[in-house]
């Protein structure tokens, strides 16, 4: 399964900001595990690990 | 501090010293670790005498291997030391994850029925040294205390060992050396071999603590837990109310500081929360690599267990792994030894075991890399797995406290024939045998104790196929033949073959089996080859091949 790059989310901006808004409140380090927990939930929700390895690589990119 | 003394066992002034100064021996074992008993045990199984050199005169003393897996415990079965190992050691199935002040969760490893060796079994390695010594006397070896072998000349044709003793010096030329020297490995100095991999940077305080009371079999692991902050602990049950504690330290602890009873006294209190009684048997404090020899074969030295690969405990696999070298090596080489086969036939342990030690490096790094986050970003990550835990099964398969020891598989050895025949089965050629309960003449027993450790043949009995039953029988003798018939089949003889009953059903489940199906076993019960129907030529070409005789040396050449 390629990993699906193309827009996928019917409705991109409510999405952005419940991302956002999760955050609210919290310090950097609070943040932080919330994003990493929200990368383990997601990951596990993808599940396939071709996907995941070509995301690591998409993400990684340019760093 | 010891409530324990270790066995001693007897150095006898070796007859060589007065007679010329030289022993002649087709196999030298260095070290009396399991692994140089598993070999000498399994060679004198095999026909081959070995003579044991070990500089030492007892058994292993500190804090050592606690854990032997199933796979480990179906070899000491073969080598006839499994029932006092299971007998006096401890299995658990419960574990639980403590994170922080909670526990985050339990499992139970529920091990899957219709096998006759647990998942493991926990047993302090000084008593599992004792079992298999003991195994070793009964099948007419010895061990030969307190000879260090001090120097190692090889050749082309064999070895010249200069070994000392309390009473002087002598030489053992062996044409085969198996180097199980351990982590520290003196052989490998005397070779000058590099021995390559990676220190972790951390120290862990291990105690062995005797403690009588009502405490669960189970292990526990500890996640910075408030009694030892920002570090991991481990408790877990060993035979004779002996209790493995780790505690990590981090990289920066002194080690001759925190062995003191002084400070490794209050930690434990900490931990048990109240005052019940405790002794301490043994206290250190570890630091734990992984590294691995490039090549385990070099010429006519073989290196085993700790001396040819390292690993840390986590996922206990040192023991585990040498002992699993052992059983690899041996038949090949009392084959080579006995001339069946050519050397060549060695060249498969250097390739199969040195693909088990990366599998074992990779998984033990993994636990470790887990345990001990080596950046911030790596801790997080780890923190979010065990907050995940509490409530969701897939965080708990990303927790790593250590992956118990799995065998390996030996895919695509050349010593195996690929499939042509299709098969629904976890098993593939390469894979460890499975059991399964079986009953033979009306009693109850097991399918790997009737494969043993010759070449063996499993065949499925179709009743419309007289002929491949014949056919087989005839190599009885040079293989062992096990006809497996459902459960209720009708006993019949056949020659040497062993006829064992399906009674669940199992065995013809775990091999895909219908009836007419053949498997066939190496001397270390790994599955060489398969068939859905006799064939003769191609069981000839792929016996041929299991045993080195003839495509090895081919692929040597
Ligand atoms: C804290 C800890 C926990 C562990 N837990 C587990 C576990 O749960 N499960 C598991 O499977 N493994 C575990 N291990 C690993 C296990 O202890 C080793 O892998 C195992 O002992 C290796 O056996 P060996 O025979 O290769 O070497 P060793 O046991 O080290 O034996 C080597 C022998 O060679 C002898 N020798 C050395 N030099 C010479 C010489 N010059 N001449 C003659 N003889 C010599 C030594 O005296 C010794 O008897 C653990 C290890 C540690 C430290």
């Amino acid at each position: 399964m390629p990993l699906e790059t193309e827009p996928n989310i019917p409705a991109p901006d409510d999405f952005y900001q419940a991302l956002i808004d999760a955050h609210a409140g919290l310090d950097d380090q609070r943040s932080a595990a919330l994003n990493a927990r929200l990368v383990l939930l997601l990951a596990n929700h993808v599940g396939d690990l071709d996907a995941l390895r070509e995301a690591i690589a998409l993400a990684r990119d340019g760093l | 501090m010891n409530t324990r003394t270790p066995a001693r066992f007897p150095y006898t002034p070796p007859r060589e010293l007065a007679e010329g100064g030289e022993l002649r021996v087709p196999v030298a074992i260095v070290g009396a670790g399991p692994v140089g008993v598993a070999c000498a045990i399994d060679l004198a199984l095999h026909g081959v005498q070995a003579v044991v050199l070990d500089d030492n005169d007892t058994v292993s003393t500190g804090s050592r291997a606690i854990c032997y897996a199933k796979r480990t415990l179906e070899i000491l079965d073969r080598l006839g030391c499994a029932e006092t190992i299971t007998g006096r050691g401890v299995c658990w199935n419960v574990g639980k994850v403590f994170h922080r002040d909670r526990l985050a969760y339990q499992f139970d490893l529920l091990p899957e029925g219709g096998h006759k060796h647990p998942a493991f079994v926990n047993l302090q390695q000084y008593l599992l040294e004792e079992a298999m010594l003991a195994r070793l006397q009964a099948v007419g070896g010895a061990v030969r205390w307190k000879n260090r072998v001090a120097g190692a000349a090889p050749d082309a044709d064999g070895v010249t060992l200069s070994v000392e003793t309390p009473d002087g010096t002598y030489r053992v030329r062996a044409d085969w050396v198996i180097a199980c020297d351990g982590a520290r490995s003196p052989m490998r100095d005397y070779l000058g071999l590099d021995w390559k991999g990676q220190v972790f940077r951390d120290r862990f305080l291990i105690a062995d603590v005797h403690m009588v009371g009502d405490y669960p079999t189970e292990r526990w692991f500890w996640f910075d837990p408030p009694f030892h902050p920002h570090q991991s602990v481990l408790l877990h049950r060993q035979a004779d109310d002996v209790w493995r504690i780790d505690f990590q330290l981090g990289w920066d602890a002194d080690p001759d500081e925190e062995r003191k009873p002084e400070r490794v006294i209050p930690r434990i209190r900490a931990m048990l929360g109240d005052d019940r009684p405790f002794e301490l048997e043994w206290v250190s404090v570890y630091t734990f690599q992984c590294r691995r020899l490039d090549r385990f074969v070099h010429g006519r030295v073989i290196f085993a267990g700790d001396a040819a690969h390292q690993v840390s405990p986590f996922g206990a696999r040192g023991a585990n792994s040498g002992i699993q070298d052992a059983d690899n090596l041996c038949w090949k080489l009392a084959r080579v030894v006995r001339e069946e086969a050519p050397p060549a036939l060695l060249a498969t342990y250097d390739v199969e075991r040195v693909a088990a030690a990366d599998e074992n490096i990779l998984n033990s790094t993994r636990s470790t890399d887990f345990i001990t986050p080596k950046s911030a970003m790596s801790r997080l990550f780890r923190d979010a797995v065990l907050d995940l835990s509490v409530r969701h099964p897939f965080a708990r398969r990303l927790v790593n406290s250590g992956r118990l020891s799995m065998p390996t598989t030996y895919r695509e050895s050349v010593l195996d024939t690929p499939d042509t025949d299709t098969f629904v089965s976890v098993l593939v050629p390469g894979s460890p045998a499975s059991d399964a309960p079986v009953r033979i003449d009306g009693h109850a027993g097991w399918l790997l104790d009737r494969v043993g450790g010759a070449p063996a043949v499993l065949y499925f009995m179709a009743p419309d196929r007289a002929g491949d039953l014949e056919r087989l029988v005839q190599l009885a003798g040079e293989l062992r033949v096990v006809v497996v018939v459902p459960a209720g089949g009708s006993a019949f003889s056949a020659g040497d073959a062993v006829v064992v009953e399906d009674v669940d059903g199992l065995a013809a489940r775990r091999y895909g089996a219908a009836p007419g199906t053949i498997y066939l076993l190496r001397p270390d019960q790994h599955i060489a080859a398969r068939w859905r129907r006799w064939d003769a030529p191609a069981f000839e070409r792929a016996l041929a091949r299991a045993t080195g005789r003839k495509e090895v040396a081919a692929h040597a050449a």
